[in-house]
């Protein structure tokens, strides 16, 4: 059967919207993606009719949303193939999931002399937590550079991992698109002896995920970009470094007892689950894993395929050496995310041009300021695609980009 | 909806494609520099003061239209001015931007090119733009006061 995206629209209440006479062109779903009705709806039904707090009550509510609450993490783990259920920890977003197990792992683990390796294309989220703890503990970050068409260079990964006890690394690039060679690199760092830490967040929402597959030792990636709520994000990790690992916040829930003298942690995953959850998120999350599961990820990966590939096209015969796109051009080992340089427009203008279209985009650094130093500007603009984009949402940003270049021809 | 002419007028893109005194100066002159961590927008103040004067400015790092014009428009308003003129245009151009709250200051004077700017108002998002320069001009004139 063939990929019907008007069904798929039909699916997101807000692309039906008309603003000032004109349809929403949401090009933004690398930033954070839009809620199907089925996600809105299980949460919505969720208040109005079965909220309760979850695990410390008795009452058959609290149970039931117990139930409610440990069936998201189940859907998630089948989701990415993970082992085990108890193996997913619940955070706030794919931020805090990398503070964890930089501070928690970190802690344990990263010493005087030490070496972290990292990547040119990380996003901020997995730079900052690194550059905190290292300023702690003393350890010094290393990176992999880029090629010049945006890929990782591993011509000397070898050299780079040797020494290093964590590779942590992006499995594609929130900037440049670049899908990562995932299995290799954990293979490489395993081969050195290094643990290796995938941020997920912008591949999970797009393709399968299997972290066996990958023989990958942590993931971490967010809900708000696969189609579910804010306010929740996740963190898998091999059950036995999460046991090993100091507990990351400390309150009620993570603990099994607390005397005067201390405390014992619970086990996994309440471990890293203090305080009240987000228990109403985590049940959007798991009609988002639903829903995208019903789609299938290898359908949404092949939509996406194609409208880059009709992306690429558009851009490049309309406006040739006038468009700069980074990144790679084979769509093979890119997702649907572009950013480029349109003449001499500033992507703050371009965007605001594309807004009175309705057209959004993001401009700016995205989180990414190593990378956009080495891309030698300060800003892109970035136009993202999902699963629920068309061609002609594509030609509507073309038209726009030509309405921001006679505007601002200088 | 407020238009695109609104916000881009001509003076404003005049600005932007010849701005004025861009460039640096060489210590003495103080150098102060701002970020819109927002955008990435990076924006350098040099300034020479002189007998209570700023009797000079250049400007340089890179931004949108917006800000690129603002720190053009603000550097030819204030060369050769006063510091307490020049503290209190900045003061005036903030109240513009309806980002500064209290005593409303005095608005006799004619802004020149700067009225242009307030359109900028009708798009929020694009304050940070106008003000960048002006709030690093304000820490520019702070550190030659030390
Ligand atoms: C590659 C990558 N890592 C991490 C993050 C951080 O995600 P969140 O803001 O949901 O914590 C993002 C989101 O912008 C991202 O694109």
């Amino acid at each position: 059967m063939s990929y019907d995206v008007q069904k798929v629209r039909d699916d997101f209440p807000v692309l039906a919207e008309v603003i000032n006479g004109k349809p929403l062109v949401y090009l933004d779903s690398a930033n954070s993606s839009q809620k199907p009705v089925a996600v809105i709806n299980a949460m919505a039904d969720f208040m109005s009719h079965e909220y309760s707090p979850t695990n410390r009550s008795a009452y058959h509510m609290a149970a039931h949303a117990t139930d409610l609450y440990e069936g998201a993490r189940t859907k998630v783990a089948k989701f990415i193939n993970a082992p085990h259920a108890h193996e997913v920890v619940f955070t706030k977003n794919a931020t805090e999931s990398l503070n964890l197990v930089a501070r928690a792992w970190g802690s344990a683990n990263l010493n005087k002399g030490d070496v972290v390796l990292l990547t040119h294309m990380e996003h901020h989220a997995n730079i900052v937590p690194w550059q905190m703890m290292a300023a702690e503990r003393g350890f010094s970050i290393r990176w992999v550079p880029l090629t010049s068409d945006g890929l990782l260079d591993l011509s000397d990964l070898d050299t780079l991992l040797t020494g290093a006890k964590a590779f942590s690394f992006t499995a594609m690039s929130n900037v440049l698109g670049t899908i990562n060679p995932v299995g290799e690199l954990v293979a490489a760092a395993h081969k050195h002896g290094a643990i290796a830490i995938v941020d997920g967040c912008q591949s999970v929402p797009h393709m399968p995920t299997d972290v066996q597959a990958w023989d990958a030792d942590f993931l971490a990636f967010s809900s708000h970009k696969m189609v579910g709520p804010t306010g929740i994000g996740m963190l898998w990790g091999r059950e036995a470094l999460l046991d090993a690992m100091p507990p990351f916040l400390g309150g009620g829930n993570m603990i099994a007892d607390v005397k005067l003298e201390g405390f014992t942690c619970a086990e996994l995953p309440a471990k890293y689950e203090a305080g009240t959850q987000p228990i109403i998120e985590a049940i959007g999350l798991g009609a988002a894993v639903d829903y995208l599961t019903g789609i299938g990820m290898q359908n949404i990966r092949q939509h996406e395929i194609e409208i880059t590939q009709y992306a690429l096209d558009s851009l490049t015969h309309r406006f040739g050496d006038d468009i700069v796109i980074h990144g790679s051009r084979d769509v093979s080992v890119r997702g649907a995310t572009l950013s480029f340089a349109y003449k001499d427009v500033h992507p703050h203008d371009v965007s605001q041009v594309l807004d009175q279209t309705n057209v959004c985009v993001r401009a700016g650094h995205h989180c990414a300021k190593p990378l956009m130093r080495l891309l030698g500007s300060n800003a892109t603009v970035r136009a993202s695609l999902y699963l629920y984009n068309t061609n002609q949402e594509v030609d509507a940003l073309c038209d726009a980009l030509s309405a921001a270049g006679d505007f601002f021809t200088l | 909806m407020p238009g695109l002419e609104d916000l881009y007028r001509e003076i404003i893109l005049d600005h932007y494609k010849s701005p004025r005194n861009r460039g640096s100066l060489e210590p003495p002159a103080v150098r102060a520099e701002g970020h819109n961590p927002l955008c990435g927008d990076e924006i350098e103040v040099f300034i020479t003061v002189e007998d209570d004067k700023v009797s000079d400015i250049k400007i340089s790092g890179q931004g949108c239209s917006i800000s690129q014009s603002s720190a053009s428009m603000m550097s030819a308003a204030i060369k050769g001015k006063p510091i307490a003129d020049v503290r209190a245009l900045i003061s005036r151009f903030k109240h513009m931007m309806s980002i500064e709250e209290g005593e409303v200051p005095d608005t006799s004077a004619p802004l020149g090119d700067l009225e242009a700017l307030q359109g900028v108002v009708k798009f929020p998002v694009r304050i940070k733009c106008a003000i960048l320069s002006w709030n690093t001009l304000a820490e520019a004139l702070d550190i030659a006061g030390e």
